[in-house]
């Protein structure tokens, strides 16, 4: 499908979406609420069929997080991206993991490097830190740490 | 103190220019000839062209490491050619990249199980600083000789094969002439360093 096909289906699917464009793949905003059931459909509907999930991660831009997704489909071969705005004070939305497998562990590491708290996640402990890091998410923009950190 | 210190240098360091192909003197006689030489001399040469290294590589500097020991550059021509994937048998730690607060106790560990005498060479601006990781983050060791002794030190962002040679071959002049950290160290036992 193309871009133009692909802003045509998800418009059906989820009116509420809106869409970015200027880039090579379409961005789709969407609300944290709609989340679950936008992400069923882009899995489960036939002509869309995104089977690959290959870039889960999240942005601080101070005010609030974003939350990115990519999703790719081995079948169809396009491409789309689909942002959500996180609250920044309480960084919530629903887990993919049962859906995309790979979930998994990328929400496990953007759970110990934003904080986000994704729903439903079956293991959601820390990936990679050392344990007892908790509550400190270093990837956040004001991440203080003055014993290891030298600022520019 | 001094007075040993200065006695090693003053004898070494000429050393390190001359590079011999091997140590002692031949004083030639009707059957041949007669090498005369000092045994740590010849255990030296000995040690630094049969260097093991330690597979060891944490990021992209390990990519010219292993860059290095293919055909192209070939880093067995100097000796190096066993690469060790146990710390039980290796001379020499190469440390080829970033290290960060998780992995130093590891690399501690690593050189600690390591048989005496061992060398370490500090691969590219990770290993030696921390580099580009030295301003602004939370999880990098700013410098590997923080965690362990460092013999050699190599620049770059990562180094080009030529400059790990250099380096390899500069620790072997360095073994040769005496002069790493662990011969200054057994040679005076009273010192700390």
């Amino acid at each position: 499908m193309t871009n133009e096909e692909l802003k045509i289906k998800i418009t059906e699917l989820l009116p509420a979406a809106t869409f970015e464009d200027g880039g090579e793949w379409i961005n789709v905003l969407i609300d944290p609420a709609n989340w679950l059931f936008f992400a069923d459909q882009l899995r489960k509907s036939g002509d869309l069929n995104f089977d690959y999930l290959f870039c889960l991660t999240c942005i601080d831009f101070k005010t609030h997080l974003t939350m990115v997704y990519h999703f790719t489909s081995t079948t169809h071969r396009h491409t789309v991206v689909v942002k959500s705005k996180l609250d920044r004070n309480k960084p919530e939305i629903e887990t993919i993991s049962h859906i995309w497998r790979t979930a998994d562990f990328h929400e496990r590491e953007v759970y110990e490097l934003f904080g986000v708290n994704f729903l439903n996640h079956p293991d959601l402990r820390l990936l990679i830190l050392p344990d007892g890091w908790e509550g400190r998410n270093p990837m956040r923009k004001d991440y203080e740490d003055p014993i290891n950190i030298i600022k520019l | 103190m001094n007075e040993s210190i200065k006695n090693i240098e003053s004898s070494t360091i000429p050393r390190l220019e001359g590079r011999e192909a091997f140590p002692g003197e031949v004083h030639p006689s009707p059957s041949g000839g007669i090498l005369v030489s000092k045994l740590d001399d010849v255990i030296n040469w000995a040690r630094s062209n049969s260097l093991w290294p330690l597979v060891f590589g944490t990021s992209c500097c390990a990519i010219e490491m292993m860059s290095t020991a293919s055909a192209k550059y070939d880093w067995s021509r100097f000796g190096f050619e066993v690469a060790r994937a146990t710390p039980r048998q290796a001379d020499v730690i190469i440390i080829a990249g970033t290290i960060v607060n998780k992995i130093a106790p590891v690399l501690k560990r690593l050189y600690d199980q390591m048989a005496d005498p061992k060398y370490v060479i500090a691969m590219g601006a990770c290993a030696t600083s921390g580099g580009p990781f030295f301003y602004n983050t939370y999880s990098v060791v700013k410098g590997a000789d923080h965690v362990i002794p460092v013999d050699v030190y190599i620049a770059g962002c990562p180094p080009r094969p030529e400059a790990l040679l250099h380096a390899m071959i500069t620790l072997q002049e360095k073994i040769k002439s005496g002069m790493t950290r662990e011969q200054i160290k057994m040679q005076k036992p009273e010192q700390s360093f």
